[in-house]
C-alpha cells in the first residue's frame, strides 16, 4: 500500500431549492430554470479534505455521479485545489435512488483503490436523504461518521482518525479505524475560494475522468430507476398554510398589535 | 419465516427514550390494529430492562430487548451488527426508525446490510391495502414539495421525521418482553469515545411562543435574545445563525433542524428561505419583521411588520417595563 493518504470527497451538482418549480398539475419539477450549484455540504467535506492534505500531504480526488454537465462544476473544485476529479457518467444511472448511488459511489472507490478517508457533504440540498455516506461505508464494509464538525487529527501509523460529531445537545469526539467515510456536516468550515492559478490550468489542461458503468462491471438493469428499490408513486405540493398576511409599516402599531398578540395567544 | 409485522427502533441515549420512537409506536399500532399486524419494538441499552417497562403501553405488542452497557449510548459498528442480527431473526416487513442523527447514521447502514430500500425523514406513513405496501411521504427540495414512495424489497425502511406522530398510552396494552441480550453477547466495538459534551436544554421543538432570530440579527443577536426572555419565550435561530456559529444546530429552524408547533412565532430578520418556512408551517400565528417589504416571509406571516427589527425590540421592551 501506498504511504501517502488518498482522499476521495464525494460531490453532487445540485439546483438551488428555491428555484425549482413545482407543476401542480403535471405534478412535475422543472428544474431547467433554476441555476446550478456545488451541493453546499459537498463543498465542506471537500475543504476539510483540503486541510487535511494541507496538514498531512497526500492527494485529494473528487468523486461524482452524474450528467456531462457537472463537469464544470468538479473543475471548480480541481481549482480549489484538489488533484484530480472523476465522473461516473452514463445515461443508465438516471433516476437512481441512494441504495444504487451509494453502491456505484463504493464501486468507484473500488477502482481508485485504497483510500485513507472518504469525505462527503452530511447530505444533499436536494433528495437530503443523508443515506448515501453511511451507504457508501455500508457497501465497503469499512467505519462512519456522520454529522462531522472537524477532523481533529489523523494517525497514519496508528491508522486512526479523530473526529468531532454532532449529537443531541452537544457533540462526541470519536477515534475511528481508517479507512472511513466521514459525513461533514453543512458549515463545518468555511470552503476556500478557486486559485486563480490554478483555475487557469484547469481551463487550459484539466480533463475530468469519464467513467462508465463498463468500467465499474455494472450493468445498467442494477441501476438507474430499474436498479433501485425505492419508488415515486406521486409526487405532491407542500401548500403552506394561509396566513393573514396583514401589513403594518408604522412600528408603534406594530408594537401594540404585537403586545395584544403576546398576551391572547398564551 | 415470511416478512411481517411492524418493527420500531427505540432510540435511547444514556438511559432516556428518544420521544420520536414513541410517535411512531403510536402510528404503528393504529396500522397494527387497522391490518392485524403485530408491532415489535427493539430496544438496545444499558437499562433495557427497566425502560421496556416504561414503554410497554406505548403501542408495542412485543418489546425485543437487549441489555448490554455496549448499548449505553450509540456506536454504529455494534448498533448496526445487532440490529442486522436481530432483523433477520424478527423479519418484521416494515421498520421505522426515528429520523435523528444516530438513528439516521444506523438506519443507512443497516438498510445497505439488509440489501434493501430505506426511505428518508417521511412526514407519513400508510400502507397501501391493495398491495400491503408502506406508502410514505418524502420531503424534498426544502420541504416543499413531498413524494410519496414505496419500497419494492423488504424489509420497508423509513426514518420519520420527528413531531409528525403523537405519542400516546394504550391502557389496555401490556407488550410481552423478549430478552434477547445473548444475541450481542460476542460483540465489542472498534470505535473509541473520547469524551462526550452535552447541555441539556429545554426543548424548543414543543415551546409554545418562540423567537427566531434569521440573518438579520447577526449584528446582535444577544438584543434579540434578551427580548425573548423577557417575553417568556424560548429562543430558535435559522440556518445562516447556526452556520455563523453563534447559535446551536438544535436551535435550527427548518427542514434540516427542528420544526415548531408553537402558538405564537415571532420571526425577526428572516427572508422566509423555503427551507426554513417549512420549519413553522405548523405554528399558530407568525409574526415576522423584516427590513424590506418584498421579502418572502411576508406570505407565511399573518402580521408582517415592515421595519428595523431593534428599534420595534426597543419600543416592546419599554412598553413591557411600563
Amino acid at each position: 500500500m501506498s504511504s501517502e493518504p488518498i482522499y476521495i470527497v464525494t460531490m453532487k451538482v445540485v439546483p438551488k431549492p428555491e428555484e425549482i418549480v413545482f407543476d401542480p398539475v403535471t405534478k412535475t419539477i422543472d428544474r431547467s430554470k433554476a441555476t446550478n450549484e456545488i451541493n453546499p455540504a459537498d463543498k465542506n467535506a471537500l475543504e476539510e479534505a483540503l486541510k487535511l492534505k494541507d496538514r498531512y500531504g497526500g492527494k485529494v480526488i473528487i468523486l461524482s455521479m452524474g450528467p456531462p454537465f457537472f463537469e464544470p462544476f468538479l473543475k471548480i473544485g480541481v481549482s480549489m485545489g484538489a488533484d484530480d476529479a472523476i465522473l461516473v457518467s452514463d445515461k443508465a444511472l438516471a433516476g437512481s435512488d441512494a441504495y444504487v448511488t451509494s453502491k456505484v459511489l463504493a464501486r468507484a472507490i473500488e477502482k481508485i483503490g485504497s483510500p485513507t478517508l472518504i469525505l462527503c457533504g452530511e447530505e444533499s440540498s436536494d433528495g437530503s436523504t443523508g443515506q448515501v455516506p453511511p451507504g457508501v461505508a455500508s457497501w465497503l464494509n469499512i467505519h462512519q461518521a456522520t454529522y462531522v464538525s472537524k477532523v481533529i487529527e489523523l494517525d497514519l501509523s496508528k491508522r486512526i482518525v479523530v473526529v468531532r460529531r454532532t449529537i443531541k445537545g452537544g457533540y462526541e469526539d470519536l477515534e475511528i479505524p481508517i479507512p472511513a467515510v466521514l459525513a461533514i456536516e453543512l458549515g463545518a468550515n468555511t470552503p476556500r475560494l478557486p486559485d486563480f492559478r490554478r483555475k487557469r490550468w484547469v481551463e487550459k489542461e484539466f480533463k475530468v475522468k469519464i467513467w462508465s458503468l463498463n468500467d465499474l462491471n455494472l450493468k445498467p438493469e442494477e441501476v438507474g430507476l430499474v436498479g433501485s428499490p425505492s419508488r415515486v408513486r406521486e409526487l405532491r405540493e407542500i401548500k403552506p398554510p394561509e396566513r393573514l398576511r396583514k401589513i403594518i409599516e408604522n412600528l408603534d402599531e406594530a408594537a401594540n398589535e404585537i403586545l395584544k398578540l403576546i398576551k391572547n395567544k398564551k | 419465516m415470511s416478512w411481517s409485522g411492524i418493527g420500531v427502533f427505540i432510540e435511547q441515549d444514556e438511559g432516556v427514550v428518544e420521544e420520536t420512537s414513541l410517535e411512531i409506536l403510536s402510528r404503528a399500532r393504529e396500522l397494527g390494529d387497522q391490518y392485524n399486524l403485530d408491532v415489535i419494538a427493539f430496544l438496545l441499552a444499558d437499562n433495557a430492562r427497566e425502560l421496556a417497562d416504561k414503554i410497554s403501553g406505548h403501542g408495542a405488542s412485543k418489546i425485543v430487548y437487549i441489555n448490554n452497557p455496549l448499548f449505553k449510548t450509540y456506536l454504529t459498528d455494534v448498533f448496526t451488527e445487532t440490529m442486522y442480527r436481530l432483523i433477520n431473526k424478527y423479519r418484521p416487513r416494515y421498520l421505522l426508525f426515528p429520523a435523528t442523527r444516530d438513528s439516521r447514521d444506523l438506519a443507512g447502514r443497516l438498510a445497505i446490510k439488509l440489501r434493501t430500500c430505506l426511505l428518508a425523514h417521511v412526514i407519513s406513513i400508510d400502507i397501501d391495502p391493495s398491495t400491503m405496501r408502506m406508502n410514505a411521504a418524502v420531503p424534498g427540495f426544502g420541504g416543499s414539495i413531498a413524494a410519496v414512495c414505496e419500497c419494492i424489497t423488504m424489509p420497508e425502511m423509513a426514518t420519520v421525521t420527528p413531531g409528525v406522530f403523537t405519542p400516546r398510552i394504550f391502557k389496555n396494552l401490556r407488550a410481552e418482553l423478549i430478552d434477547e441480550t445473548e444475541i450481542s453477547k460476542d460483540l465489542s466495538s472498534n470505535i473509541r469515545k473520547i469524551s462526550r459534551v452535552r447541555m441539556p436544554k429545554p426543548d424548543v421543538s414543543k415551546a409554545e411562543k418562540i423567537v427566531i432570530a434569521g440573518a438579520g440579527c447577526l449584528q446582535d443577536l444577544e438584543t434579540v435574545k434578551n427580548f425573548a426572555k423577557e417575553i417568556g419565550a424560548e429562543f430558535a435561530v435559522t440556518r445562516p445563525v447556526a452556520d455563523a456559529g453563534l447559535a446551536s444546530r438544535d436551535l435550527q429552524v427548518g427542514s434540516t433542524g427542528i420544526t415548531l408547533k408553537s402558538k405564537i412565532a415571532i420571526v425577526l430578520g428572516a427572508s422566509g428561505a423555503p427551507h426554513f418556512v417549512s420549519g413553522i408551517r405548523d405554528c399558530g400565528y407568525v409574526i415576522s419583521v423584516n427590513i424590506d417589504p418584498e421579502a418572502p416571509i411576508k406570505e407565511y406571516s399573518d402580521l408582517f411588520v415592515v421595519g428595523d427589527l431593534y428599534e420595534l425590540i426597543k419600543i416592546l421592551l419599554a412598553r413591557l417595563r411600563g
